[in-house]
């Protein structure tokens, strides 16, 4: 057995009371895709951003190639030929793609920067890895999936032997995903080592060759891919078996919110293109797509954020022309909004002002212009509770909560008014499988308590286990819906590629 | 050597903070007054006498502190909104000629303490008007409130120069350029005899209490907060951005545009193109020692009013330049504001 190009010994980080790492040991042989699973807050990015010398370890130590590497330089790190893609890109917008992978790499006094030859070299090392990307192109005209490849790109043009990718398809829409794992297959071919880190199972079953499976800091096991099964890895990252819940059978009543020719025209095209739709009484509609085809336009015209220009939203039969966030939520109109750290809440506000703050002005929660503070942080302390949210005590900041925890927040503060309506904008994205499990389990309870939910989410698997019925989105329009008995891979492929317009005209 | 985030902001840090950065400026500016020559810690002790040396001195002191509570409140409500309200210096001058002006003869037929109301009232609406506009072009337009505010403090001062040369001037001032006084039954009564210690310090701190329990306690206060962390999710939670952030404004402007009223009716009774040591400006820095904290900008405003009366006192003792109180002002506000990077980040080895 040959030497591993990379090993991490008895790694242990403490933040506080909290020890992200506890003695954890991996290591990374030549031309290998190691996936390093598990769920939020297991302590994946620590382990990371301290091999890469973002944080120095409190003990144990990194070697690469057999080298010790010193503790918290990333510059050691880089020179060692370790190279990191975060999750959240570190790229200038206003800067080309040749720039932004020169910064950092150039001394900062040199005069003229040797930009032709860089550019040559940057052509050399995609079309050697597979990486087809335009290096005058200004990053900010890139789509997320091309800022990824110039990532990758930024850490190979410094000699990177090594590649670190922090949940690399998190930003990613399936066919971008597939198509980043094959270009990952290729780099190792090419006598690259990967790991990358994730908490999507049927990812790490199709990309990588082993598994180190992490929980509350620790490894838990390893594997070799081709000898586990996601079962098995599903009940090791989360510790006991999980299952989403199902949705059982169950009429629906009469339609709740209607959209009838809905048009939205945003930088001069349509965002949303004369849609129809109708949410019912006690039923899931699941709105499918590949991202940025008009749902986040969608959600903000559900949210009382965005006006339509054109045809008719009606809740309950009324129009609801011009309505606001306040209006929404005092009639009963719920919202879970897309990003849950920009629009959910507000990460410096405790958990009990987050709880309330769509409700302030009601006189449950103020009277003569004063918080009833008492009463608010008593609602809190029963969403808590209710909707089981961990870590958490009405004081506690927001900001402090995991992606899971903060969702169920978001949900409970939304549930607990039992809304006619809910709108569910990418639920779980981000979440891991006890708290994707978690999610599921409450909006189906809100369907079976009557409440009528429009779901909109790039998980297809998602979509089709909640959702009774199934529409489809492409450039702004929305398909005729299909039951979702009905939409087996084949037919959801072809609606969200738009063909159901072509069959229409047959 | 490296930051990282601390997980939780510790009380304790904040409350240490201030204290900190009081105590490094101080040492900082100790080698400049050595460098003129004097020993800092004479220096020092002259300030503290001159400024709470005697009766007389204390009494200067806090009336130098009044209007500094109110300009500091005015930034610390502002910032705290994340509006960037530099303008805090144009707001107290336009109060405090609106006070001058109707104060002179307009309001003589009313009853006292009604008239001097009216007069407040006015010096607050002037001084939220200044600071609505640019809010408003911000919010509508984008444009930067800090170049905007800051640019407004000149043209007020210029306006101010040529109100008091001309419509508004005193002509019995031998030819000063200086308004006309405030009728002489409008100004606020001393609070010690024989004094310049004026009411106004206790408008400045029932102002500083109320603007306290507005902040924590009130759906505005909540809501001005969740805008000022996090504006869009304020927004989907159905927070007014625009109302809410032009309340801000009106309030902020009309807290310095008291401070300019107070000042007038209390200790100046005209207006000159002199009369503010900078309150505005100091305001920004006794709005950051406080951590925008209300309370926490009355002792602020002790602090900085301690600087400058101390080292006028100082200076004519020690031949120390009395610029020094600018220096140590500024100081503090750099020395603030790296103890406050210590209370959100550790240092790393």
């Amino acid at each position: 057995m040959t030497e591993p190009v990379l090993e991490l010994k008895g790694i242990t980080k403490r933040f506080g009371a909290l020890t992200a790492n506890d003695g954890v040991s991996l290591h990374l042989m030549k031309g290998e895709i190691l996936a390093l699973l598990g769920e939020n807050g297991a302590g994946k990015t620590t382990l990371m951003n301290i091999l890469f010398g973002h944080y120095a370890a409190d003990a144990g130590e990194v070697r690469v190639k057999g080298q010790h590497l010193p503790p918290g330089q990333p510059r050691a790190a880089i020179a060692a030929g370790v190279g990191m893609v975060h999750q959240h890109f570190t790229l200038a917008g206003n800067l080309t793609v040749t720039e932004n992978i020169l910064i950092g790499s150039e001394s900062l006094l040199r005069l003229n920067s040797r930009r032709d030859a860089a550019k040559a070299r940057i052509l050399a090392l995609a079309r050697t890895f597979g990486l087809p990307v335009n290096p005058d192109a200004r990053v900010a005209d890139l789509s997320v999936g091309e800022r990824q490849r110039v990532e990758i790109l930024k850490a190979l043009y410094r000699d990177a032997g090594i590649l670190i990718l922090d949940e690399p398809t998190a930003v990613l829409a399936r066919p971008e995903a597939e198509q980043l794992f094959r270009i990952l297959r290729g780099m190792t071919r090419g006598g690259l080592s990967i790991i990358f880190i994730s908490h999507k199972l049927h990812e790490v079953m199709a990309a990588s060759d082993r598994v180190t499976v992490l929980r509350g800091g620790r490894v838990v096991a390893e594997r070799v891919t081709a000898e586990t099964s996601a079962a098995e890895l599903a009940e090791l990252m989360v510790g006991r078996s999980v299952s989403r819940p199902k949705r059982d059978a169950h009429p629906a009543g009469a339609p709740v919110v209607v959209a009838r020719g809905l048009t939205v025209t945003a930088g001069g095209g349509a965002a949303l293109d004369a849609i129809d739709f109708e949410v019912r009484q006690g039923e899931i509609l699941g709105i499918v797509g590949v991202s940025g085809n008009g749902q986040a336009m969608l959600g903000r015209v559900l949210s009382g954020l965005a006006r339509p220009d054109a045809g008719r939203l009606t809740f309950d039969g009324r129009d609801m022309a011009g309505f606001t966030p306040r209006d929404a939520v005092r009639q009963g109109l719920g919202r879970v909004p897309e990003d849950r750290h920009a629009e959910g809440a507000v990460g410096d506000l405790a958990v009990w002002e987050n709880a309330v703050l769509e409700r302030l002005r009601e006189p449950a929660f103020s009277s003569w212009g004063f918080v009833r503070r008492a009463a608010a942080k008593a609602h809190a302390a029963d969403l808590i509770t209710r909707f089981d949210i961990r870590g958490a005590a009405p004081e506690t900041r927001t900001r402090l909560l995991s992606g899971g925890n903060m969702q169920k927040l978001i949900l409970g503060r939304n549930l607990a008014a039992r809304p006619r309506f809910l709108l569910a904008n990418q639920p779980t994205r981000g979440l891991d499988e006890g708290a994707i499990a978690a999610v599921h389990a409450e909006l189906l309870a809100a369907r079976a308590a009557g409440a009528a939910i429009l779901l909109i989410s790039e998980d297809l698997d998602e979509a089709v286990g909640l959702s009774d019925r199934i529409q489809a989105i492409v450039k702004g329009r929305l398909s005729a819906p299909v039951p979702s008995e009905k939409a087996d891979a084949r037919t959801l492929g072809l609606m969200m590629a738009g063909v159901w317009e072509v069959s229409h005209a047959v | 050597m490296r930051f990282e985030r601390r997980e939780e902001v510790s009380v304790t840090a904040l409350v240490i903070a201030p204290f900190a950065a009081i105590a490094v400026a101080l040492g900082l500016c100790a080698g400049l007054i050595a460098m003129a020559g004097v020993s800092p810690l004479t220096a020092y002790a002259e300030m503290l006498r001159g400024a709470f040396g005697s009766r007389l001195a204390v009494t200067e002191t806090m009336t130098r502190a009044s209007p500094l509570i109110l300009t500091g409140l005015a930034a610390a409500v502002a910032f705290r909104a994340r509006l960037w309200n530099i303008g805090g210096e144009g707001q107290f001058y336009i109060g405090a000629l609106v006070a001058a002006g109707l104060g002179h003869s307009l309001l003589s037929g009313l009853p006292v303490a009604l008239a001097i109301a009216v007069l407040m009232l006015a010096s607050m609406m002037a001084g939220a008007l200044l600071l609505i506009g640019p809010t408003l072009l911000r919010l509508r337009l984008g444009v930067d409130e800090v170049v905007t505010t800051l640019l407004l403090n000149f043209i007020v001062l210029l306006f101010v120069g040529l109100m008091v040369e001309g419509p508004l001037k005193d002509p019995l001032a031998f030819g000063w350029p200086q308004s006309v006084p405030v009728a002489a039954g409008l100004r606020l009564p001393d609070l010690v005899p024989r004094s310049r210690l004026h009411v106004g310090l206790v408008v400045a701190l029932m102002v500083a209490v109320i603007v306290g329990i507005v902040q924590s306690r009130t759906v505005f206060g909540a809501e001005t907060r969740a805008a000022g962390l996090n504006p869009r999710a304020a927004a989907f939670a159905g927070v007014p951005l625009l109302g809410t952030l032009v309340k801000v404004a009106a309030l902020s402007g009309g807290l310095a545009g008291l401070a300019g009223a107070i000042e007038v009716l209390g200790p100046a009774g005209y207006v000159t193109t002199t009369m503010s040591p900078g309150f505005g400006y100091a305001g920004i820095v006794v709005a950051m020692l406080a951590a925008l904290h209300p309370l926490g900008v009355v002792a602020a405003s002790v602090f900085v009013a301690t600087v400058f009366v101390g080292a006028d006192a100082m200076s004519r003792a020690t031949g120390v330049p009395s610029f020094i109180a600018d220096v140590i002002m500024s100081v503090s506000l750099l020395t603030m504001l790296t103890a406050l990077l210590f209370t959100t980040y550790r240092i790393r080895a």
